[in-house]
């Protein structure tokens, strides 16, 4: 049911899937996501779908290695399966026609905010994608990016591509220059502190800002609340609720606290991870 | 002969235990079953009533006495295939059904001594015809030619699957998480239902001819609709469960270390966290726990804390010992096992540290008022009467509600005024062809109760799939 048809190295640790699941690419949709084991002993982690082909009955997943989960995802490989393989989850992307739309992707965030940019280019907008990357190595997709922008920005930390810098500075300017409020809405996806800062970027502008969260989850389904984050005072599942919200309403300190909650054991695991599995787990987190 | 001298003791025989000494230290089953000899003593204490008052108390009505003089007479393997006319999960229900209120409340035995332990009788029943499996499976009537998409694999949905699949239907079990099972999965702990057995029972359904979907979430990678439409289905059985978590809203819920029941016995029973690192899902392992609620479920997941290694482990509950809903077994349990229960308390706020993690539970001491709804004295708090427990691991296991997912997607799914399915008294939705029973139905409550929900739906859907002009 979950076949892995293509495997890719998009930049160092982050990996790029084709996996058959005709019932899943039928209904997904921009915004939604999966939830991924690797094996029976594997942890339940929530990827979002970064893109799917309804016809060839695929969807496409990109992840990065941060731990002993996601390494074992790694070692995956062509002609592999998943153990399980479970969605879509959450709701789709609110899409609201607008004039301008601002794409903000941080790291590996690139890979979900590339549907949602085409989502919004076929529907009219201008769509103008500030993609981040700490180094150039570590930039993927800029080419599939750029096609669905209108304007295609990039920024790395370091200066090795693009302009020197975050991605909250040429967001900013973005901003500053639309006097005539064409920005009808942001949409930040990448990791937690990169979307809190965008948020407050974008917040004295009054700017609807939307971010996708990818929190700590079990089952994916509203069973656990594990993944809940307190909007305004609420608590909202990101599984049943979400993934997406208004980065404005939400309590990021609170989010990057909870993301802390499991530290010591997800490093304790990938020590344990490998010792018992050497070089190539290693390489693979060099 | 032997089995035919009554046992006139008012005494039940006792079921040797694990010493909670021990048992703290391990996820191995509690209670550790009945000898054939002891299963035969106690079962000669029946007193083979003419009209068995035991059977009316059995939300499934098995035939206790027939089965129970069986296991008088040495006969397990028949015993067995006794109880499997009328319930298809006995090794489940031995286990965890709560007898005292059911089968064996009824029991004369009960009036001047201890009622028979039919409980534990079933469970060895069940044990036996595990480890001494019969060859022949039980006759299925000739096929139907319908097909029945049973949503969800707890005890309400393998009830349906296991009487639909014995006359004759085509069924296919829906199950949203990776393995089979439900709550019987999730949600109750290794050391009071070892998932082996809930495994084998599947497994038995299996080889009846149950084809089973895991990892399939309905209303979201199928929708209802689609079943009938695309998949082909005649008829759709909803049972999945009252997997909704309920929070307080109280300060400090979402800090790190404050978990949902939900979450945490998820992550302990089926993503095996209690065994990290050699499974993969970690566990927050408090040394000193705090459990808010006073259910079976509070009990299970103060035991796993005991387990995970915590030296303290609080259960908070506001009310007063008497209106505890957890049985009497599980709470004796816990007690023996050194659970600490702190009554007429509830917890008003959590307190957190430099880092957002949880380190103090501050409470609210409560008397009890008037009846409430449910007929409770209903907490009050005392003025002024606060106190703070200091925790690094907190569990708030209050309840459960239903579930979103499917009724959300599912239009013209008629619900009730709290959000669970309305139905009549077979399980009819306001559905075409669509049945629903357990907790989805109900709200939280037991499973052998949504087992005898599965068992009155499934006889109406196969009136409805065979006999019927369709009407609804």
């Amino acid at each position: 049911m979950s076949r892995i048809l293509e495997k890719r190295e998009l930049a160092p640790r982050i990996f790029e899937y084709l996996v058959a699941a005709p019932r899943i690419a039928r209904k997904a949709q921009p915004g939604h996501f999966v939830i991924v084991m690797a094996d029976e002993r594997g942890e339940r982690i929530p990827l979002t779908i970064a893109d799917f082909d309804r016809s060839a009955g695929t969807i496409t997943l990109v992840m990065m290695v941060v731990g002993t989960s996601t390494l074992k995802l790694a070692r995956l490989g062509a002609g592999d399966e998943f153990y399980a393989l479970i969605g879509p989850l959450g709701h789709p992307s609110h899409l609201e026609p607008c004039h301008t739309v601002l794409m903000v992707a941080g790291g590996v965030g690139a890979a979900p905010v590339f549907p949602i940019a085409r989502a919004f280019r076929d529907l009219g907008a201008r769509v103008v994608t500030i993609q981040g990357a700490r180094t150039r190595p570590l930039l993927f997709w800029t080419e599939k990016l750029a096609a669905v922008s209108h304007e295609h920005i990039v920024t790395t930390d370091d200066g090795s591509a693009g302009r020197h810098g975050l991605v909250t500075a040429p967001l900013a300017e973005w901003l500053q220059q639309d006097t005539q409020r064409h920005i009808g809405c942001v949409y930040a996806i990448g990791p937690a502190v990169m979307m809190k800062a965008c948020c407050e970027v974008t917040r004295p502008f009054g700017v609807k800002t939307v971010v996708s969260l990818n929190t700590v989850m079990v089952d994916g389904t509203g069973m656990c609340g594990g993944c809940r984050v307190n909007l305004q005072g609420q608590a909202r599942f990101t599984c049943s609720d979400g993934p997406e919200f208004d980065g404005h309403q939400i309590d990021w300190d609170e989010v990057l606290g909870r993301q802390k909650t499991y530290a010591r054991e997800e490093q304790c695991s990938l020590e344990r991870y490998l010792a018992q599995h050497g070089q190539a787990g290693l390489e693979a987190l060099a | 002969m032997m089995h035919d001298v009554r046992n006139r003791s008012t005494a039940r025989v006792p079921m040797p235990e694990q010493d909670p000494a021990v048992r703290i230290h391990n996820f191995q089953e509690v209670p550790l079953g009945y000898t054939p000899e002891q299963a035969q003593e106690e079962a000669r204490r029946c007193l083979r009533c003419k009209r068995p008052l035991c059977v009316l108390g059995c939300p499934v009505g098995i035939d206790i006495p027939a089965f129970v003089a069986l296991v008088a007479e040495g006969k397990f393997a028949e015993a067995a295939r006794k109880i499997k006319e009328t319930n298809c999960l006995p090794a489940v229900c031995g286990r965890v059904c709560p007898q005292e209120t059911q089968c064996e409340q009824r029991c004369v035995l009960g009036k001047k001594g201890e009622p028979a332990a039919i409980g534990r009788l079933e469970r060895f029943v069940a044990d036996f015809e595990r480890q001494h499996p019969a060859a022949d499976l039980p006759p299925k009537a000739p096929p139907t030619g319908k097909r029945v998409a049973v949503v969800g694999s707890g005890p309400a949905g393998l009830t349906v699957a296991g009487d639909l699949i014995l006359l004759g239907h085509e069924v296919t079990i829906f199950e949203a998480f990776h393995k089979p099972g439900g709550v019987l999965m999730y949600g109750i702990p290794e050391f009071r239902l070892p998932k082996a057995i809930v495994e084998e029972e599947v497994q038995y359904l299996c080889r009846l001819g149950v084809r089973l979907e895991l990892n399939q979430v309905i209303g979201k990678s199928i929708t209802l609709d689609e079943l009938f439409e695309q998949e082909g289905y005649h008829a759709v059985f909803l049972g999945v469960g009252a997997g909704l978590p309920v929070f307080m809203g109280i300060p400090g819920e979402n800090l790190g270390g404050v978990y949902s029941a939900n979450e945490y016995l998820t992550r302990s029973n089926l993503m095996r966290a209690y065994a990290f690192p050699e499974y993969d899902t970690p566990i927050v392992r408090g040394r000193r726990v705090c459990v808010a609620g006073g259910g079976n479920v509070a009990m299970d997941a103060a035991r796993t804390a005991r387990r995970l290694g915590a030296e303290e482990v609080v259960v908070l509950y506001r009310r007063s010992r008497e209106e505890m809903p957890a049985r009497a077994e599980e709470i004796h349990h816990a007690e023996q096992e050194g659970v600490i229960f702190r009554l007429l308390c509830a917890p008003v706020e959590y307190l957190g540290d430099a880092n957002r993690r949880v380190q103090a539970v501050r409470c609210q001491e409560m008397e009890l008022g008037e009846p409430d709804a449910s007929g409770r004295r209903r907490p009050v708090p005392k003025p002024g009467a606060l106190f703070t427990l200091p925790c690094d691991l907190v569990i708030v296991a209050i309840g459960s509600g239903p579930n979103p997912i499917l009724t959300r997607n599912t239009p013209g799914l008629k619900l009730n005024a709290r959000g669970y399915i309305a139905t009549t008294e077979t399980g009819r939705t306001s559905r075409r062809g669509v049945w629903a029973g357990g907790d989805i139905v109900t709200g939280s409550a037991t499973v052998i109760l949504a087992m005898g929900a599965g068992k009155t739906a499934a006889r109406d859907m196969h009136a409805w799939l065979t006999q019927g002009d369709g009407s609804w």
